[in-house]
């Protein structure tokens, strides 16, 4: 009925007044076109049916709806994680389609109406999907043109297209809209390629020269419903009937269920059940306050595994390097190492460590599914909803067209979401009881259970040669990675792992290359994963945390070429700039030039005057500044990142008192918007390089809340962020210039940047992450600093 | 159960609660307001500020029954349809990303402005520090709130 009720309230064609009204923040959640696919009576006709169909990529109509006040929607298979990823889609298909930015609504990641393209995940939003989407909008351009052209008789070359009205340039009084052409209409057009990312009709798109508002920075269209309050966040949902729902985790990490007494709830008033199967409890109750008092007084017998399902976290490292891998690679080996090593006039070694850090969004994981008519419908802030969506219908066994996930705004975890605990958990209790079910976990679960960005070892040395130069390079990589989660599997998420479900084959996890734009003759990389004891239904997961392996391995490649720097009494980014200008090799996306270009900048910005760090001479009082660089790119985005640091000699506090970043991700889209990406991605690396750290005993996390996982502050806020947006490649005007992914680059090389400010600063080397201040003050105090 | 009057953006509501029951879960399930936000429910991050008499209140931890006074939510700032300054800066400066903390960031910076409509930056910082945002957005959140403190809305 539910589900019924909200189709038919919102599934009419909203009027031109009505569109009006709720353009600029159409997205408001189920209330609005959320749910209203391109074709809603018929998808209310499917909903009837029972059926929540797969939209088809290789139809125009699955992508574009031209409304009869000539407007358009457009309906793309993402998701926004907040760095307004759907005002940019309106941009680049408005400019294709030449209809008025304004004139346009997006509607994201809803399985049974926009085409499922994945969702969020490895910022290829802009990078990748942004394509399909182009070429369909410029496909329905010319589908419109040719019926432009058939109406007035003339050839499409003889007709000018400017904000969605057509005109025959010998006769402008010859003129039609969009919406008078086809508005309310299907288009019938037939699209190809071989999947989703290949989406394309016969139009080409435009050259860039021809784009007018990418480029431009109009605002975001989410954020005035964001600061007024009428966003209805995935949190938000309220459905007739509901009830509300909270987990009862294990005390401890790898406990087994042994009794519940239910009696001990079960006249607390509000109480509808307790729902249990194999290790995982929750407790059902009719207000969200009774659940909340339920699960806490809920007596559960639990029994502790045989063996600890982990070390602690003060022993993570030495048991990493003490335990065998489960997966050992050595690609890209290059020259003959140990010679370069035995031949060298200087040879650093340097070891690192990070460890794990949490997604610790800032609202604990939730959803609320909807059982109605035998249906499943998940209202969530899924990053990936469609994985959800087919993760759930297997997991519950039923088929995938009756379950449906609705796509909702909500607080960002940077990769957190990509396994959805609380829908599946939603999902499985709603089936259960029949009735429509909300879930939210605490925020002692969310940080004790939420998956983590994997803990990593480095062991990494260098040659140098009589003349400072870097002959050799040889890198081993170590991260405790194995069974590595995050794609919304059913037999990933906790509920599954608590209820004794079990893949055959864990995922491998993952190590990281080193940057390899240095031009280094000798290189040896070793890349290897370890697990810890226990790998299922475990606190200590691993998942994708903002670049999954990127600022560990950026913090530890980085800091070594640094430590090199020094080594050579070389300035830092004149010792990188060396070995990118010793290759003329570059690749199709001219990574080398861009490289070099981003770290010009970033040294023009800054003001970067060349000397071999440390510098000890800026000193006032107790307050040591340094400044440190580091380099990096992403697929083919490249950013060069400078820190002014603050070190206190007394209490070991580090400020990040200046950033200045150099940024090429091709062409851009949305100036402003990628600009608070960028700050946003540098920031969060800030908070990782001086707080984050998962806690640990032997059998469960310390760290539960934001006193034990302390996070950045506005204490910590940099008094100055500049952000040169640079395009280096060789032919800058190009008309095909590429669009690359910014959701990530800025966050990789900033923990290694602080660390290389901090040595700048005091001369000691932090080998560590992170850079609390205790951890500084007592480095600080070993050197007599 | 009992039945508790609150004043909430300038209309009185009667709920039937238990009096312990944070004010939080009254006015997001019984009052179906929006802008106060489950972050924590420790007090610790912000994303529940409301406020009362004057002051940023963490609804997560305040009993409903303990209120006395007028309660102002995000949903109440905007005056006759016109946006509170606050509000406005905020979008003029793109502050959010996700925006899922932004509730208690001006909601926080309401009441720090009511008391010191004219703060220097390290009173900012430190009025604000409590508030927590993890996309980071504070330097942003900062630039706003220096707007509206320079009249510069």
């Amino acid at each position: 009925m539910n589900v019924e009720k909200i189709l038919l309230e919102h599934s009419t064609s909203p009027s031109r007044r009505e569109f009006l009204k709720t353009s600029g923040m159409l997205v408001v959640g189920f209330s609005a076109a959320a749910v209203a696919g391109p074709f809603a009576a018929q998808a209310g006709a499917q909903a009837a049916r029972g059926l929540y169909p797969d939209p088809d990529f290789r139809q125009l109509d699955s992508w574009i709806v031209i409304h009869q006040d000539n407007t358009a929607t457009f309906y793309v298979g993402k998701t926004d994680c907040g760095q307004g990823t759907g005002t940019a889609f309106r941009q680049m298909m408005s400019d294709e389609l030449d209809i008025s930015f304004k004139d346009t609504t997006c509607v994201m990641g809803t399985t049974d109406v926009t085409v499922d393209q994945g969702g969020s995940g490895g910022s290829d939003a802009i990078q990748v999907d942004g394509w399909p989407m182009r070429r369909v909008a410029a496909e329905a351009r010319r589908v419109l043109l040719e019926m432009a052209s058939q109406r007035f008789g003339v050839p499409v070359a003889a007709l000018a297209v400017t904000d969605a009205v057509i005109t025959v340039k010998a006769d402008p009084s010859k003129r039609v809209t969009y919406g008078e052409l086809i508005g309310g209409k299907r288009f019938n057009v037939a699209l190809t390629g071989a999947n989703i990312d290949a989406t394309t009709g016969v139009a080409k798109v435009k050259p860039v020269q021809e784009l007018k508002m990418v480029g431009q920075s109009p605002q975001r269209y989410d954020i005035p419903p964001k600061v007024d309050g009428s966003t209805k966040w995935a949190a938000d949902v309220k459905v007739p009937g509901m009830v509300h729902a909270r987990n009862v985790k294990p005390p401890f990490a790898g406990a087994k269920l042994m009794s519940i007494d239910e009696s001990s709830v079960r006249n607390l008033p509000g109480f509808v059940k307790v729902v249990s199967k194999g290790n995982y409890v929750a407790v059902v109750c009719e207000r969200e306050e009774q659940a909340i008092a339920a699960a806490r007084q809920l007596k559960c017998n639990w029994q502790k595994p045989a063996t600890a399902p982990f070390p602690a976290s003060a022993d993570l490292f030495t048991y990493m390097r003490g335990t065998a891998p489960k997966s050992s690679q050595t690609p890209n080996t290059l020259g003959n190492v140990d010679a370069a090593f035995t031949g060298a006039a200087k040879v650093v070694e340097a070891e690192y460590e990070i460890p794990f850090q949490g997604h610790t969004a800032i609202s604990p994981a939730h959803a609320l599914a909807d059982p109605s008519n035998g249906q499943m419908t998940i209202y969530s802030n899924d990053m990936k909803s469609y994985g959800m969506r087919n993760g759930v219908a297997t997991f519950l066994g039923i088929p995938r067209e009756q379950v449906r996930v609705i796509w909702m705004e909500g607080p960002q975890g940077y990769g957190r979401t990509a396994a959805d605990d609380a829908g599946f958990e939603a999902a499985y209790i709603a089936k259960e009881l029949g009735r429509p079910v909300r879930m939210q976990w605490t925020r002692a679960e969310e940080q004790g259970w939420d998956t983590k960005g994997p803990a990593f070892t480095f062991k990494i040395r260098g040659a140098l040669d009589a003349q400072g130069n870097m002959t050799a390079l040889d890198y081993a990589a170590r991260s405790c990675d194995y069974n590595h989660l995050g794609y919304n599997e059913p037999d990933t998420v906790l509920i599954a792992q608590l209820m004794g479900q079990r893949r055959a084959m864990p995922a491998n996890g993952s190590s990281a290359f080193p940057n390899d734009m240095y031009a280094i003759p000798n290189r040896r990389t070793l890349l290897e994963v370890v697990g810890l004891p226990l790998i299922w239904e475990t606190p200590i997961r691993t998942g994708n945390l903002r670049d999954p392996n990127g600022p560990q391995s950026t913090f530890a490649a980085e800091s070594f070429i640094d430590e090199m720097a020094a080594a050579a009494k070389a300035d830092p980014i004149e010792f990188r700039m060396r070995m990118l200008t010793a290759s003329n090799a570059d690749d199709n996306g001219f990574r080398r030039a861009r490289s070099i270009a981003v770290l010009k900048a970033a040294a023009e910005k800054f003001g970067w005057q060349p000397r071999p760090a440390p510098n000890g001479a800026r000193r006032n009082g107790d307050v040591l500044t340094g400044r440190g660089v580091a380099y990096t790119y992403r697929n083919q985005t490249v950013v060069a990142e400078i820190a002014e640091v603050e070190v206190n000699r007394k209490t070991g506090r580090v400020w990040v008192k200046r950033l200045v970043c150099a940024h090429d991700c091709g062409l851009i889209i949305n100036p402003e918007g990628l600009r608070r990406t960028i700050e946003g991605g540098m920031l969060h690396s800030i908070s990782r390089a001086l707080y984050e750290e998962v806690a640990f005993d032997t059998e469960k996390v310390l760290s539960v809340d934001w006193a034990s996982h302390p996070s950045l502050t506005h204490l910590d806020t940099p008094a100055q962020i500049d952000i040169v947006m640079v395009n280096g490649d060789p032919n800058p005007n190009r008309p095909d210039l590429p669009h690359y992914g910014a959701g990530e680059t800025s966050c990789k090389p900033m923990i290694a940047a602080v660390a290389n400010a901090i040595f700048d600063a005091t001369g000691v080397r932090l080998r560590r992450v992170p850079f609390r201040k205790e951890r500084v003050l007592a480095a600080l105090n070993a050197a007599n600093v | 159960m009992a039945n508790i009057t609150l004043r909430v953006n300038g209309r009185a509501h009667t709920v039937n609660v238990e009096p312990s029951t944070p004010l939080l879960y009254v006015l997001r399930n019984d009052l179906g307001l929006q802008g106060p936000r489950f972050g924590c429910g420790l007090g610790q991050c912000g994303a529940c500020t409301v406020i009362i008499n004057g002051t940023a209140t963490r609804s997560c931890v305040t009993p409903t029954s303990s209120v006395r006074g007028e309660i102002t939510t995000l949903e109440g700032l905007a005056k006759d349809g016109t946006l509170h300054p606050l509000q406005k800066a905020w979008i003029d400066e793109q502050v959010p990303q996700c925006g899922f903390c932004q509730n208690g960031q001006i909601m926080t910076a309401k009441a720090m402005l009511d008391k010191n409509p004219h703060p220097t930056d390290e009173q900012i910082r430190e009025g604000m520090s409590r508030t927590l945002c993890r996309c980071m957005t504070y330097y942003r959140i900062q630039a706003a709130i220096k707007r509206v403190a320079g009249g510069n809305v």
